[in-house]
C-alpha cells in the first residue's frame, strides 16, 4: 500500500518540473502549461493529505481550486490571443510595452 | 513499499509533464499536457476521490487541453525553439528546479511525515458526502465561485473582441 509521502514526493518533482519551465521557456503558452503543473501538484498533495485524515472537505477545496484555474486558464488564453494579435508572437520577451 | 500502478501511473505523469515543456511541437506539448492531467486523475482514483477524478478530466482533459489547443491553432506560434532560451537562462532553471528537489526532499524525507499512514479501517466517503458539504457549509462559496467562473468567461470574451471587425460592420447596420 502507498504512503502519504510518495504522492508528496510526486507533487515536489511536478513543483520543479514547472520551477523549470517557468524559469527558462518564454513561450507565453509553455508559461501557462508550468503554471498548470504547479496547480495539479497542490491538488493531489491536498487530496492525500484528506485521504490520510480522512476527511471529504478536502475533496471539496480541490474542486474549487480546479474550477478556479480553469477561469485563470480561460483568461489567460485570452490575454496571449491580444498579445499575439499586438506583437504578432507569443514570446514574452517581445512584449516591449511591459517594461518600464 | 510502493505498488507497479503507483509506478506506471508516476512514469506517465512526470514524463509527459516534461514533455509538455520539451516537446518541439506546441501542439504536442498541449497534448502531453493533458496526458499528464490524466495521470493526476489516475493518483486521485488510487486516492479513493473518483468524482474529483471524474471533475478533473472533465475539467482538463475535456475542457482546457481543448482550449490550449486552439489557442495553438490559432496563434500560429512560428517557431518553438527560440533564440532568447539562452544557455545561461537554461542552467539557471535546472539549478532552481533541482535546488527545489533536493531542498523539498529532503526536509520531507527527514520530517515526521514519513510516518503518516493512510487509514484503512474507516470507510471511504462517498459522494454524498461531498454533496453535503457543497450544498450546505460551503453554499456561499459555491455562489461566489459560479460568479468569478462566469467573470472569468466574460473578461475572456471582452479581452479576445476585434474592435476592428466590429467598426467596419457598423455602417452595414
Amino acid at each position: 500500500m502507498n504512503q502519504p509521502t510518495d504522492f508528496l514526493y510526486i507533487a515536489i518533482i511536478l513543483i520543479s518540473i514547472g520551477i523549470y519551465g517557468l524559469v527558462v521557456k518564454r513561450n507565453a503558452l509553455r508559461l501557462i502549461f508550468s503554471i498548470e503543473l504547479i496547480a495539479n501538484a497542490v491538488n493531489l498533495v491536498i487530496i492525500a493529505f484528506s485521504r490520510m485524515l480522512p476527511s471529504p472537505q478536502g475533496q471539496v477545496f480541490v474542486l474549487f481550486s480546479i474550477a478556479i484555474s480553469a477561469a485563470e486558464v480561460a483568461v489567460g488564453l485570452g490575454i496571449i490571443i491580444v498579445a499575439y494579435r499586438f506583437y504578432k508572437d507569443i514570446d514574452v520577451t517581445e512584449y516591449k510595452n511591459l517594461k518600464n | 513499499m510502493v505498488d507497479s500502478i503507483f509506478i506506471g501511473l508516476s512514469v506517465i505523469t512526470i514524463g509527459s509533464a516534461i514533455l509538455s515543456l520539451e516537446s518541439r511541437e506546441l501542439l504536442y506539448g498541449g497534448i502531453a499536457l493533458a496526458i499528464s492531467m490524466l495521470g493526476i486523475a489516475g493518483y486521485f482514483i488510487i486516492l479513493d476521490a473518483p468524482f474529483v477524478a471524474m471533475f478533473q478530466i472533465a475539467v482538463y482533459v475535456g475542457a482546457v487541453a481543448v482550449l490550449i489547443i486552439f489557442t495553438v491553432m490559432l496563434v500560429r506560434a512560428p517557431n518553438t525553439v527560440t533564440k532568447k532560451e539562452t544557455r545561461k537562462r537554461k542552467v539557471a532553471g535546472i539549478l532552481l528546479g533541482l535546488s527545489f528537489l533536493v531542498l523539498a526532499g529532503s526536509i520531507l524525507g527527514n520530517s515526521a511525515a514519513t510516518q503518516l499512514k493512510f487509514n484503512d479501517t474507516v470507510p471511504v466517503f462517498d459522494v454524498q458526502a461531498i454533496g453535503k458539504e457543497l450544498m450546505t457549509y460551503y453554499s456561499p462559496v459555491l455562489i461566489v465561485l459560479a460568479l468569478t467562473l462566469a467573470a472569468a468567461v466574460i473578461g475572456a470574451l471582452a479581452l479576445a473582441r476585434r474592435e476592428d471587425i466590429e467598426e467596419r460592420n457598423e455602417p452595414a447596420n
